[in-house]
């Protein structure tokens, strides 16, 4: 992790955080929108790694719950392991492959959003599981496949995969 | 490292929950959102065009289930809408604002600071927006929330800059209300879908019909007063039952406020509340 690398993805995550709240959330699909902070973590956690995820997840996460004035931490809770995981399964799968991203996004989004639920519904806030399921992660699922490609492939021009790390392990994906 | 990292998220939310809204995680917050809220205020008022557009492509698809003839209309609407410039349709809403805080069903003892909605409900969970207008503006912590239909929500955190309300759609949200054809008293809380509301506690013996209106009662119980002035139009009564074994008869009421379009809201500030 460099210092450039850090400064990027804390920029690029914030600007994500602010697109999230005033544009992605407005796109509504039944109770479900494009998760942009979710599918730009998990991008970058494929081509940097568990540590870099974890780091930015939470990140991540604080710059969602400031943006939108909510509990400060929650959606840190959420995003840390997600960041992590995604980083640890980019280890074992080929970069330059459309899968990982597209996999990884969707088991991304199903944490993320039965996590959600669950968080919530143990703060008290609960939501019908129809709502939940049906509503939400149906819809966020399938907007975020629509934009895990594209956000990938533009997060790797940002942040170039360099020579050593390029090397090509055994596939699991 | 990362373990390390969910630990110190669960420590933030276990103190944010704890601390009281003057604490120092609330106070951090504010300050992070005042230097957001710049951004935010920006990147709002690009999307809005954007919005509106994808707003009215959603209605036109909800509408393929129609027939041909109110297609047709919804078709000649959208164009006619989408021609209009983003500016003229806010001007139209701030002057209903403007007919609605000068018109005789605004409050007495209350002054108004309109303002746009900046952040829709993030979650399916809390329905609450961010609005622009703060503490600056002379908006205080619990001060109601209405548009020109009615009741939309209370203040439930404030910066410089922005307030957080909590929409009265929400499950921690409640409204002491009453019929006003009938006067039969209850208390108006979330419904059994979200966007649906209930009022709860209406006497069995009351006389409550579909289509009353259900307003706030403005109801002072000992020192306890309520945080909505009298007569704030909240919504009509859908529907009336009640059984054996209740002790309460169930209402169901549509909100008169679209909370899926809520663009400018009126914070109401009470004007000799001591601060």
């Amino acid at each position: 992790m460099t210092p450039a690398d850090a400064l990027k993805a804390a920029g690029l995550l914030l600007l994500a955080a602010l697109l999230q709240v005033s544009w992605a959330t407005p796109i509504e699909v039944g109770n479900g929108h494009p998760n942009l902070v979710l599918v730009a973590l998990v991008a970058l956690a494929l081509l940097r790694g568990p540590l870099f995820g974890a780091i930015a997840g939470f990140w991540a996460g604080l710059a969602l719950d400031v943006a939108s004035l909510g509990t400060l931490g929650l959606t840190s809770l959420l995003l840390t392991p997600a960041g992590y995981w995604a980083g640890r399964f980019g280890e074992g799968t080929t970069r330059s492959s459309p899968y990982p991203p597209l996999v990884a996004v969707a088991l991304g989004t199903i944490w993320f959003v039965l996590g959600s639920a669950i968080v919530h519904f143990m703060l008290g806030e609960g939501a019908s599981a129809t709502t939940v399921l049906g509503g939400v992660l149906l819809p966020t699922l399938a907007l975020n496949l629509l934009i895990a490609y594209p956000a990938y492939r533009l997060l790797r021009w940002v942040f170039p995969v360099t020579g050593r790390e390029r090397r090509e392990v055994p596939a699991l994906v | 490292m990362a373990l390390g990292l969910v630990v110190l998220s669960l420590a933030l939310v276990t103190v944010y929950f704890r601390e009281s809204s003057g604490g120092a995680l609330h106070e951090t917050q504010r300050v992070a959102v005042s230097v957001l809220t710049p951004f935010e205020v920006a990147a709002e008022r690009v999307a809005r065009p954007f919005q509106d557009a994808y707003g009215w492509t959603s209605d036109l698809l909800s509408a393929k289930d129609e027939n041909e003839e109110l297609q047709k209309e919804v078709e000649a609407l959208r164009q006619q809408v989408v021609a209009n410039e983003t500016a003229a349709q806010e001007n139209d809403e701030l002057k209903e604002l403007l007919q609605f805080v000068q018109g005789k069903e605004f409050p007495d003892d209350f002054t108004h600071v309109a303002t746009r909605v900046l952040i829709q409900p993030q979650t399916v969970f809390r329905h609450e927006v961010v609005v622009a207008a703060g503490s600056s503006d002379g908006v205080r912590v619990d001060d109601p929330v209405v548009t020109p239909e009615g009741l939309a929500g209370t203040v439930t955190e404030v910066t410089p800059n922005s307030a957080k309300v909590r929409l009265i759609t929400d499950p921690q949200s409640a409204a002491s209300a009453l019929v006003l054809e009938t006067q039969a008293a209850g208390i108006v809380l979330r419904g059994a879908s979200d966007k649906s509301l209930d009022l709860d506690r209406v006497a069995k013996t009351a006389r409550v019909e579909a289509g009353n209106i259900v307003v706030t009662s403005g109801a002072r119980v000992g020192k306890y007063e309520s945080l909505y002035p009298y007569g704030i139009p909240i919504g009509l009564v859908e529907s009336v039952s009640q059984r054996d074994v209740d002790l309460f008869k169930r209402i169901q009421i549509a909100p008169l406020v679209d909370f899926d379009s809520l663009h400018e809201v009126v914070v109401l500030v009470e004007k000799r509340r001591k601060r």
